[in-house]
């Protein structure tokens, strides 16, 4: 038997139950539909999570005090812990391929101007802290390259914090107090928009050091490596480890790169698209017991045409092909119809909610459409076999 | 040129075993026209079902062109009804979806025959029958007499040298009776084995050979 004439007798016997056809085609599509969505949903999901950690740039490598384990979140914290220092910070510097180093420190504290406001973030930064970062200024200029050690009070303004205090008036050169202290306004920042749930709008910069006396820190929170495109991520970890080790007596740092965290989070959101796209495959399951249900039905009521086709020359293993073909046909048209009904919908959820992102990975609706046909195999192989099964004479009889 | 020795089929119906064919011996030589007649029940059908490898037999050996095929598995004993022996039932069994012309088709599709050569021979057959009119029509659009001819169609389009008739004309009135045995005797003069199986004397006697079944045994073959 030819290919096509399977695919154009399965047809042919479908279209004649189309109503019943159309129904199982519906519950495939609707489990189609679902594992499509909802993994574009997934997929889109994890892009934007992975471009909102990737816009600082990919040539970070992050140090904090305290030794984190990997399993836990905080693990076992050395009790001597020496303090993260502008000192490391400078000896971090001298590495080769380190491009820039921004310390930072970061707290709460009421920013005013006049009779207005805001009690927003305060980062302590160094003057490179806008390039690394890439927050583009837009007016003014960012904090300037300073003596470190005594820096002088310029502070440069997240645009919701700029628009929240000076709303018309021009803040570039005026004086706004933070924690009590007076600080000249340089710069207005480009709005960021949010990361992950922080607003980078609403925040304002400060020199590092002027931050830790604002706070009454003795140490810094974090010290960001920026180093060279090109280098690999280990070697400059391994080279601050080593430093900070010799420094410090003791590893009593954490050493994060860039890579490692988009690695941890890039596999956690696989997983998150991949039970979501689970879950649509429940719906999946249900289309597939619609196929055998009507595959056991259609079986039942053509049982003489499986004796008659026996007598013309069909073999068990024909009569098995072609209820099986059946099967699959079903299944395939549900899966495309799905296919597009899904992508045509995660499409259409882009549009409309542009908040929610939504990507359908072209392998994933491959995958879905192999899927459905392989449900409608497994549905079809049981009463396909029955029908094979069947004695010709009695299946002939059986009027 | 069909052989059967020693031919028994037993069916168990409840706990008893019910004997269909007792011992069957029989030889069948190309060409012939044979009418199996007997009363209900005696074996006629099962007879023919073994004959045409619908059935197997449970003792006896049965030979096809000289070829033992009681050994033979599904697969080849498929391939021989398919080439060999074509069937007509006495409810046609037509598929009702599908049109004449497709029905008369399906034994080629199930060959594997390239499609232009079936749409050849599918065209000659419908207009050698005198159904060209009604090929695109589905069985429940057809008389029982066009029906019958449909069947008998398909059972020829793949050339066999055997044609089984488990009561073709049981279903029809005297008029399309007479026509289709009318084919069936015609298809029997250009060399095609026919068996038949009637309960109508008169056409009984239209055969050369009359074989007598009663409770499971050839009772008289003349
Ligand atoms: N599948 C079966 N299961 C059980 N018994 C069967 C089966 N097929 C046939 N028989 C029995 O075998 C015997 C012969 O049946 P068969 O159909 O060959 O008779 P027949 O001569 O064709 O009768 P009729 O003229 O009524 O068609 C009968 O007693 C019948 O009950
Ligand atoms: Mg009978």
């Amino acid at each position: 038997m030819l290919l096509r004439d399977l695919i154009r007798l399965s047809l042919g016997s479908l279209v004649d139950q189309r109503m019943r056809s159309f129904l199982t085609v519906l519950g495939i599509a609707v489990g189609i539909a679902s594992v499509v969505l909802l993994t574009s949903i997934g997929e889109g999901v994890r892009r934007f999570m992975l471009s909102e950690f990737t816009q600082f740039g990919t040539n970070l490598v992050s140090i904090n005090p305290g030794r984190t384990t990997t399993v836990g979140v905080s693990g076992a914290i050395i009790n001597n812990i020496r303090p993260l220092s502008i000192a490391d910070e400078e000896a971090l510097r001298r590495i080769a391929g380190v491009i820039d180093t921004i310390a930072v420190v970061q707290g709460n504290a009421p920013v005013e101007w006049e009779k207005r406001s805001r009690h927003t973030t305060i980062l302590g930064v160094g003057p490179t802290a806008a390039a690394v970062f890439k927050i583009d200024v837009a007016r003014g200029r960012f904090l300037p390259v300073d003596d470190q050690r005594a820096p002088r009070a310029y502070v440069a303004l997240g645009s919701t914090v700029a628009t929240e205090l000076f709303r018309e008036t021009s803040p570039l050169g005026k004086i706004v107090r933070i924690g009590g202290e007076r600080y000249r306004v340089i710069g207005i920042m480009e709005s960021k928009g949010q990361m992950l749930g922080f607003d980078l709008d609403d925040a304002v910069y400060i020199p590092t050091v002027r931050a830790m006396s604002l706070f009454n820190l003795d140490s810094l929170m974090e010290i960001d490596l920026l180093y060279q495109a090109g280098l690999e991520s280990r070697t400059v970890a391994d080279q601050a480890r080593r430093l900070l080790s010799a420094r410090h007596g003791a590893e009593d740092f954490t050493i994060t790169t860039q890579e490692e965290m988009l690695d941890v989070l890039g596999s956690v959101l696989n997983i998150i698209t991949l039970s979501v796209g689970g879950l649509g495959a429940i719906s999946l399951l249900v289309g597939g017991v619609g196929i055998l249900t009507i595959m056991t039905i259609a079986v039942t009521e053509r049982t003489p045409e499986v004796g008659l086709l026996r007598a013309i020359g069909a073999g068990r293993g024909q009569i098995l092909l072609l209820f099986i073909g059946e099967a699959v046909v079903l299944a395939a048209i549900g899966g495309l119809c799905g296919l597009v009904i899904g992508a045509g919908g995660a499409w259409l959820l882009g549009a409309l909610v542009p908040s929610l992102p939504t990507h359908t990975p072209w392998l994933f609706a491959l995958y879905a459409e192999l899927l459905a046909a392989a449900i409608g195999l497994l549905a079809g192989v049981l009463p396909a076999r029955h029908a094979a099964g069947l004695d010709p004479i009695e299946a002939l009889r059986a009027e | 040129m069909i052989t059967l020795a020693g031919i028994c089929r037993e069916f168990m119906v409840g706990d008893e075993r019910v004997a269909a064919l007792r011992d069957v011996d029989l030889t069948i030589a190309t060409g012939e026209y044979i009418a199996v007649m007997g009363p209900s029940g005696s074996g006629k059908s099962t007879l023919l079902n073994i004959i045409g490898l619908l059935d197997r037999p449970d003792a006896g050996t049965y030979l096809l062109d000289g070829e033992d095929i009681t050994g033979l598995g599904d697969r080849q004993q498929a391939a021989l009804r398919r080439h060999k022996i074509g069937f007509v039932f006495q409810f046609f069994h037509l598929v009702p979806r599908m049109t004449a012309a497709e029905n008369i088709e399906l034994p080629m599709i199930l060959a594997g025959i390239d499609p232009s050569e079936r749409k050849q021979r599918v065209a000659a057959t419908i207009d050698a029958f005198g159904i060209g009119n009604r090929a695109r029509h589905r069985p429940d659009q057809l008389s029982g007499g066009q029906r019958q001819r449909v069947a008998i169609a398909r059972a020829v389009i793949m050339q066999p040298h055997t044609l089984l008739a488990d009561e073709p004309t049981g279903n029809l009135d005297r008029v399309s009776g007479g026509e289709v045995v009318e084919i069936l005797e015609d298809l029997n003069s250009r060399g095609l084995t026919l068996i038949t199986v009637t309960h109508d004397p008169d056409l009984g006697k239209r055969a050369g050979r009359r074989i007598r079944m009663v409770d499971g045994r050839i009772e008289s073959d003349r």
